[in-house]
């Protein structure tokens, strides 16, 4: 019995010690908190003050109460704005997700040449957005760009830019071949964490590689993948670079995007209490779809998948 | 007024206010070096000094709009005229020119009249011009032209000739860079203005939005519908662009015949193809348009360049003494030197001198002879309606929206 007793105070210390060890007080994160809000929680209350006046950029702001968010909820521009987003957000994740899961899980292989193609793959990311969508523009030029060449062999119309549905694809595109390696290289450190023995383990069981994949891999990759959505689907709402530079919401509006009609309601109609009110339902939107995620996928309570290792 | 008057007499009275600095903003491009050039001329004779700040192009806008608003505003700044300053007269803080002009012989007779009314906002004057014109022209390859045995366009029946004949030649008949929004709206102004006369767009421009109901728009907007349909811009000018020289190279190239384009479609084609530019780049007028009443002498396009004076300036003389440069022999040189055509009414005789004298003159006359000079939709709107508009002009040449429902949607805009 009298050696019992240890063994119970040592559990009941782990339990304590999962919230204190490793985890810093709050005072730690002051620092953090501080840069945040100066940076980020104070212009985020004046877009939310600003969205409840009118201001045209001259003299100060007039309040207007609930004006610009009645007008939002009755702007036809504003829906079409945000299922434009929806869509593209959608296409984004469904196109990005597999791809890079799949080259991610690939390149956390330890060879030499994956490591070199690795840090080719990577090279997109570096360059700025601005001169991707310039390239791509030159690219896709109906006249004078490859797409007049290749377009054709690869079943694609060399005019794609010019047409609604061919527009948001190429956004997407643009946006996908940028930022998938990024999202390559998350999957490849969440990879490289899975631990050799569940491999062994399952290769002594018999397990092949594909059932290896969907069993280990996928499994202990949950968490990376919150990561990654969460991510990619945040930068996809506040898509903006591309759209500015390619298309210009055109042609007519059929790649007008939330953050572009924001843009374009703020800095060239300069209506800023209304641009204000769809920055702020913009941020609202994401916050929400990412707390939605987090709580969805139980990456918000902290387990981690190597509990029990 | 009477308080900036005041304040300025209280400065001069303390003494050693005679002395100071104003500052004027300009747009930063190439023909920044005429300003300071006259700038630092001004600045050898007079005690108050001219301070010139270049403010990059695409910051320009905003920077000015920020600064407006701030302490550390500009005395003098660049602006388009038209609505680029009606934000800034609504709220009081220009200069009205109007009678300083009046009574001043060397700006009242030192511009072209076309030039100094375009700019204005209702009957007044708020702006000096200062660089050159930039009137929108119909230019086109000679080459295409004399091979399919055509003369350039003078009425709408030439127009559709040519359409068809170069259709059927496998050619564009217009290269049109519709991504950019802005080169699709210079047809709308055109057409407007051929079939209306320039007064239905007058009366927009005045703050009527009902004016948009006028039947002429409804029937330009139509006639556009028309060319698109007829294949007149051919299928590709949705993703065709000016700014990366998408349709200018169109022209070059032989794959399109004409180009309604501004006048700075010179200079862009000579950078781009100086063979092409010196031989093969042929200019015209707009052509008539069938039962149009408008006049077929009219032009559209970028008049010029004002410099507008900000109310709270403490230097207003000063101001005016360097707005009057503008007008001088010296500046309207400077500006051929660098390839503009100016809007001084004295410039005729100076621009045998310029890198292309007759494509300079032509464009001169036409402008002199003009009686009446539409600034573009853009720069005469106030941005709450400009922005809308090229929206709504993108979605009809884009096939999204009927002519009808154009005009609806710009009667609605507010």
């Amino acid at each position: 019995m009298p050696h019992h007793t240890p063994v119970a105070r040592r559990h009941g210390d782990r339990k304590a010690a999962v919230g204190d060890v490793g985890r810093p007080p709050v005072a730690w994160a002051v620092p953090g908190i501080l840069f945040f809000a100066v940076f980020a929680i104070v212009p985020l209350a004046i877009a939310v003050y600003l969205s409840f006046c009118t201001w045209d950029g001259l003299g100060s702001p007039a309040p207007t109460g609930l004006d610009n968010w009645s007008r939002l909820f009755r702007d036809s521009e504003f829906g079409q704005a945000a299922w434009l987003s929806l869509v593209l957000t959608t296409i984004s994740w469904v196109f990005q997700t597999p791809v890079a899961l799949l080259l991610g899980v690939w390149a956390a292989g330890r060879q030499r040449s994956r490591a070199f193609l690795s840090a080719i793959f990577f090279i997109p990311l570096l360059l700025s957005t601005t001169a991707i969508a310039m390239l791509f523009h030159a690219l896709l030029d109906p006249n004078f760009g490859v797409i007049r060449t290749i377009g054709p062999w690869l079943g694609i119309d060399p005019a794609v830019m010019g047409s609604s549905t061919g527009a948001l694809l190429v956004v997407a595109f643009v946006g996908g071949w940028q930022f998938m390696p990024f999202h390559t290289l998350i999957y490849q450190g969440g990879a490289r964490q899975i631990p050799e023995v569940l491999y062994q383990a399952a290769s002594i069981d018999g397990a092949g590689t594909v059932r290896q994949f969907f069993h280990i891999t996928l499994p202990q990759l949950r968490h990376t993948m919150t990561t990654s959505s969460v991510l990619m689907i945040v930068g996809s709402l506040t898509y903006f670079d591309t759209v500015l530079i390619m298309t210009k919401g055109g042609p007519g509006t059929d790649t007008t995007i939330l953050p572009y009609l924001m843009y374009r309601t703020g800095f060239q109609t300069y209506d800023l209490g209304y641009a204000a009110a769809i920055a702020t339902a913009l941020v609202v939107v994401a916050t929400g779809i990412s707390l939605l995620m987090v709580r969805l996928s139980g990456f918000g309570s902290m387990r981690s998948t190597r509990e029990g290792m | 007024m009477v308080m900036a008057g005041v304040l300025a007499g209280c400065g001069s009275g303390g003494g050693g206010s005679d002395s100071g600095t104003i500052t004027a903003y300009v747009y930063g491009d190439d023909a920044v070096k005429v300003q300071q050039a006259a700038v630092d001329t001004f600045n050898k004779t007079s005690k108050v000094k001219v301070k010139l700040v270049s403010v990059p192009g695409t910051d320009y806008v905003n920077k000015l709009r920020s600064a407006m608003g701030s302490p550390s505003a500009p005395d003098v700044f660049f602006n388009w005229g038209g609505g680029s300053i009606k934000p800034y007269v609504d709220s009081e803080d220009l200069v009205d020119l109007t009678s300083t002009i009046k009574n001043d012989a060397t700006l009242k007779d030192g511009f072209l009249p076309s030039i100094m009314t375009a700019g204005g906002l209702e009957g007044k004057v708020y702006g000096v011009p200062m660089r050159g014109m930039q009137p929108v022209m119909l230019f086109y390859n000679k080459t295409l032209f004399a091979e399919h045995d055509i003369e350039p366009p003078r009425t709408w029946e030439d127009l559709q000739t040519a359409i068809t004949t170069f259709k059927a030649a496998g050619i564009t008949p217009f290269a049109l860079g519709g991504s950019d929004k802005w080169p699709e709206l210079m047809w709308m102004e055109y057409l407007l203005d051929r079939i209306g006369g320039p007064e239905v767009f007058r009366k927009i421009q005045d703050g009527d939005t009902q004016g948009w109901g006028d039947p002429a728009v409804l029937e330009t907007a139509r006639t556009v519908k028309e060319l698109i349909d007829d294949g007149a811009f051919g299928k590709n000018f949705n993703s065709v662009d000016y700014g990366n020289g998408g349709a200018p190279t169109l022209l070059n190239k032989g794959k399109a015949a004409m180009h309604l384009m501004g006048s700075w479609e010179y200079s862009t084609q000579l950078g781009k193809a100086p063979e092409f530019a010196k031989k093969d780049l042929g200019w015209t007028a707009f052509p008539t348009v069938a039962g149009g009443v408008g006049d077929p002498a009219n032009v559209v396009g970028n008049p010029t360049n004002y410099w507008s004076v900000n109310a709270r300036t403490k230097h207003k003389e000063t101001a005016v003494a360097f707005l009057r440069t503008m007008a001088s022999q010296t500046y309207a040189q400077a500006l051929v030197d660098n390839g503009d055509v100016p809007t001084t009414s004295g410039a005729a005789s100076m621009l045998s001198g310029s890198p292309n004298p007759q494509f300079a003159t032509d464009q001169y006359e036409m402008v002199r002879k003009a009686p009446s000079f539409t600034l573009s939709w853009d720069q005469a709107l106030e941005a709450q309606y400009a922005t809308p508009l090229l929206t709504e002009i993108s979605k009809l040449f884009a096939g999204k929206t009927t002519p009808e429902q154009f005009v609806e949607a710009m009667k609605a805009a507010k």
